[in-house]
C-alpha cells in the first residue's frame, strides 16, 4: 500500500487502533454496554456513508434516517414474519388486516429480506437523486426536499398501521435463521459480524475516496460548474455516491435491528436523521475513520448524559451542533489530522529554513 | 356550491398560516441563503410570549381588559422575537455566512437548546391560550357555512403583513438595500451598503414575523415547545416551491401547498395528502428547479 500522504498514514495507525479496540471490547465490556456498542457500530456504517455523500460529495442529505428505516424494516418484516407462527403478524389482526399483505411476502425468506433491505434504499435514493441532481437543484434545497422525503416516510409509516405497525412500530422478533436473537452467543455473533461490516465499508470507502472514480465527486464538491465544462456527467457520480450511501444506511438498518430488536418511526424521522449528520461532524467530514469515532463518541456520550442528566442531553447536544461547526468544521479526526501536519511540517521547516538561508547567501552572485 | 367555498375557505386559511411562517423563512433564506432551523422556535417564542401577555393581563388588570391583550401580544412577540434573531445573527449566524449548510447544523443546534430552553421554564406539556371574546364565533354566510373570525383575523394579519413587507421591501431606502444585497452582496457593498447591518435588520424582521406567526397559531390550538417542528418542513416547502427571493413566489407556493392539501385531505386522508402534495412538489421542481418565481440573475454559483 502507498502511503503518499500523512493523512493516510493517519488514517491507517488509527484504523488498526480502533480494529483492536473493537476485537478487545468483548473482554472488557459487560453484556449491555457491548450490546450498545455493537448498535453504535451499526451507525457508524451508516455514517461512513453518510460521509462519504457529505465529506466527500458536498451534498447534505438530512434524510439517511429514511434509508436507515427502510432497511431496518426490511430486516425486522422477516423477523416479525419468522416469529408469527400462523403467518400474520399479530398487530396486522389488531387492526382488522386478515390477509398477509402482497408486500410482505416476499420477506418470508431471509435472503430476500437481505437483498430487499439493501436494495429499497438504493432504489428510493436512486429515484429522488436522480430526480434532483439532474435538474441542478442545489445543496441547501436537495437538504429540504430530503427532510420532506422522512416526512413522507413517517407519516406513511404512522399513518398505515395496518401493514406497517404504525407508531409502535415492528418488535418482538425471536429467530433468525433458526438462532435465537436473545441468546448471549448469538449477541456476540452479532458483534463480531457488525465489526466485519464496520471493516468492510471502511475499506470500501478508503478505496473509493482514493479511486479515481471517488476523485470526481471531490471535485464536484469544490467547484461543479468546472467539473461539468471539463467534460464530465456530475449527475451520474452523485446519484452513485448517494445510492452506496443509502445502500450502506440500509446494512446499517439491518444489522441496527438485528441487535436492538425493535425498528420504529420515531427512529427514522427529522431528529435521528440530523443527529447522524452530527456524527459525522464531530467526528470529522471527509474522513472516514472520523464518521466511525464521531458515532461510537456521540452516542456513548448521548447515552451517558441521558442517563445521568435527561433534560441536559438536548443542552448539550444544541451546543455541541453549534460549537463543532462553529470551531471545529474539521471535527476530530480532521483536527488531529491538522495538528499531525503542523508537527510533521515544524520539524521540516528547520531544514527548509537552513536551505532558503543558503540559498539567499548565493543571491548577491547573481547577475542583477 | 356551500361545500366549495367551505373548502376554499379552509385552504386559504392553511395558506394563510404558511405564509406567515415562509414570510420571515423567504426573507432568511432568500436574503442571506441562511437555513435558518430554528425559524419555528421563533414561533415558539411568539406564542409563549401570547401566554405570558395573557397571563400577565389575567393577573393585573381588570377583567374589561382582558379583550385588548392579543395586540399587545402581536406586538411584543414581533418585538422579542425580532430582538432574539438580531442577537443571534450578531454571535452566531454571521459567522455562517457562505456556508449554508453549516449555518443549517448550527441552528438545528440553537433550536434544541431554545426547545429545551422552553420546556425548562414552562414545562413540557402543551399551554392553552384562551382567544379574546372577539375573536370568538363566525361569520355566518349561509346556514351551513360560517367562517370563524379567528381564521378570519389570520388571513387579515397575514395581508397586513405582506402589504407592510411589500412596501418596506420595494418603497423604502433600507428595504431596497436589502434587495441589493439580495441581488449581489458585492456589488452592493462597493456601493456603500452596510451588507452586515442589513443582514442583521434582514434576519431580525425574518425572526420577528415567526414570532407574529407564534402569536397567530395560539388563537388554533394549544402550544407547546415542540411546535415550531410542526411546521417548519412545510415553511420550508413553500418557500422552496416559491422560488427564492421575490414574495410573490412565496405567496403562490403557500397558497399552492395550502389549498392543495386540504383538497387532498378532504377526498383521501390526512397522511396521504401529505405524501400527494410532497410528491406534487418534486414532480413540479422537475419541472421549474428553481421553484415558481425566480431572481434573474448572472452569478454562475
Amino acid at each position: 500500500m502507498m502511503l503518499q500522504s500523512s493523512g493516510t498514514k493517519t488514517k491507517l495507525i488509527l484504523s488498526l487502533v480502533l480494529l483492536a479496540l473493537m476485537l478487545l471490547a468483548p473482554m472488557l465490556l459487560s453484556e449491555f454496554r457491548l450490546s450498545l456498542l455493537g448498535k453504535f457500530l451499526a451507525f457508524a456504517v451508516l455514517a461512513m456513508g453518510l460521509d462519504l455523500i457529505w465529506g466527500y460529495t458536498g451534498i447534505l442529505s438530512l434524510g439517511h434516517g429514511v434509508y436507515f428505516g427502510l432497511g431496518a424494516y426490511c430486516m425486522a418484516m422477516h423477523l416479525k414474519l419468522a416469529a408469527s407462527p400462523d403467518g400474520l403478524p399479530d398487530f396486522m389482526s389488531w387492526s382488522g388486516v386478515e390477509q398477509l399483505p402482497w408486500f410482505w411476502t416476499p420477506f418470508q425468506s431471509a435472503g430476500a429480506a437481505l437483498l430487499l433491505a439493501v436494495l429499497v434504499p438504493v432504489i428510493v435514493a436512486f429515484v429522488l437523486g436522480y430526480l434532483t441532481f439532474r435538474n441542478r437543484i442545489r445543496g441547501t434545497f436537495f437538504s429540504i426536499l430530503s427532510q420532506a422525503l422522512v416526512i413522507i416516510t413517517v407519516t406513511l409509516f404512522v399513518g398505515q398501521q395496518g401493514y406497517t405497525g404504525g407508531t409502535n412500530g415492528l418488535t418482538n422478533f425471536d429467530t433468525f435463521l433458526g438462532l435465537k436473537l436473545g441468546d448471549p452467543s448469538v449477541k456476540l455473533m452479532l458483534y463480531y459480524v457488525t465489526i466485519a461490516a464496520v471493516g468492510l465499508t471502511l475499506l470500501l470507502s478508503l478505496w473509493l475516496a482514493s479511486s479515481r472514480l471517488g476523485k470526481i465527486p471531490v471535485a464536484v464538491r469544490d467547484a461543479e460548474n468546472r467539473v461539468r465544462f471539463i467534460g464530465y456527467n456530475p449527475v451520474a457520480y452523485k446519484v452513485f455516491i448517494y445510492c452506496v450511501s443509502a445502500g450502506l444506511a440500509g446494512i446499517a438498518g439491518i444489522l441496527f435491528v438485528l441487535q436492538e430488536g425493535i425498528i420504529s418511526p420515531a427512529q427514522m424521522g427529522i431528529v435521528p436523521s440530523i443527529e447522524m449528520v452530527l456524527w459525522v461532524a464531530i467526528g470529522g467530514r471527509a474522513t472516514v475513520i472520523g464518521a466511525i469515532i464521531g458515532t461510537v463518541i456521540t452516542n456513548a456520550a448521548k447515552t451517558t448524559f441521558s442517563e445521568a442528566y435527561p433534560e441536559f442531553w438536548p443542552f448539550l447536544m444544541g451546543a455541541l451542533f453549534v460549537v463543532v461547526t462553529l470551531f471545529f468544521p474539521k471535527g476530530i479526526v480532521g483536527t488531529l489530522q491538522e495538528l499531525a501536519d503542523k508537527w510533521r511540517a515544524g520539524r521540516t521547516r528547520s531544514t527548509q529554513v537552513l536551505g532558503s538561508k543558503a540559498l539567499a547567501y548565493s543571491e548577491p552572485s547573481k547577475p542583477q | 356550491m356551500s361545500l366549495l367555498l367551505l373548502q376554499l375557505f379552509n385552504g386559504i386559511s392553511l395558506s394563510s398560516i404558511l405564509l406567515l411562517i415562509a414570510l420571515g423563512l423567504a426573507i432568511t433564506f432568500g436574503l442571506m441563503n441562511v437555513i435558518n432551523m430554528a425559524h419555528g422556535e421563533f414561533i415558539m417564542i411568539g406564542a409563549y410570549m401570547t401566554y405570558m401577555i395573557q397571563g400577565l393581563f389575567q393577573k393585573m388588570l381588570p377583567a374589561s381588559a382582558f379583550g385588548y391583550y392579543f395586540a399587545l401580544s402581536l406586538l411584543v412577540a414581533f418585538l422579542v422575537a425580532a430582538a432574539i434573531g438580531w442577537l443571534l445573527e450578531k454571535t452566531l449566524i454571521r459567522f455562517l455566512y457562505g456556508r449554508p449548510l453549516d449555518s443549517l447544523l448550527a441552528t438545528w443546534g440553537v433550536s434544541l437548546v431554545l426547545q429545551q430552553l422552553a420546556r425548562t421554564i414552562f414545562g413540557a406539556p402543551n399551554v392553552a391560550v384562551k382567544a379574546p371574546e372577539w375573536l370568538e364565533g363566525g361569520l355566518a354566510i349561509t346556514a351551513e357555512l360560517t367562517l370563524p373570525y379567528k381564521r378570519l383575523f389570520i388571513i387579515a394579519l397575514v395581508i397586513f403583513c405582506i402589504t407592510a413587507i411589500y412596501l418596506y421591501l420595494y418603497h423604502t431606502r433600507g428595504g431596497r438595500s436589502m434587495q441589493a444585497v439580495m441581488q449581489n452582496r458585492g456589488m452592493a457593498a462597493c456601493l456603500g451598503i452596510s451588507t452586515g447591518r442589513v443582514d442583521a435588520l434582514g434576519f431580525a424582521l425574518g425572526s420577528g414575523m415567526a414570532g407574529i406567526a407564534g402569536c397567530a397559531l395560539t388563537l388554533l390550538g394549544p402550544i407547546g415547545p415542540s411546535i415550531g417542528t410542526y411546521y417548519i418542513v412545510d415553511a420550508f416547502m413553500v418557500v422552496v416551491l416559491g422560488g427564492v427571493g421575490k414574495l410573490i413566489g412565496t405567496v403562490a407556493g403557500a397558497l399552492g401547498i395550502g389549498v392543495l392539501s386540504t383538497a387532498f385531505e378532504y377526498t383521501t386522508s390526512a397522511t396521504l395528502a401529505k405524501v400527494i402534495v410532497f410528491t406534487l412538489i418534486i414532480a413540479f421542481l422537475q419541472w421549474r428547479p428553481a421553484g415558481l418565481v425566480t431572481m434573474k440573475s448572472r452569478a454562475l454559483d
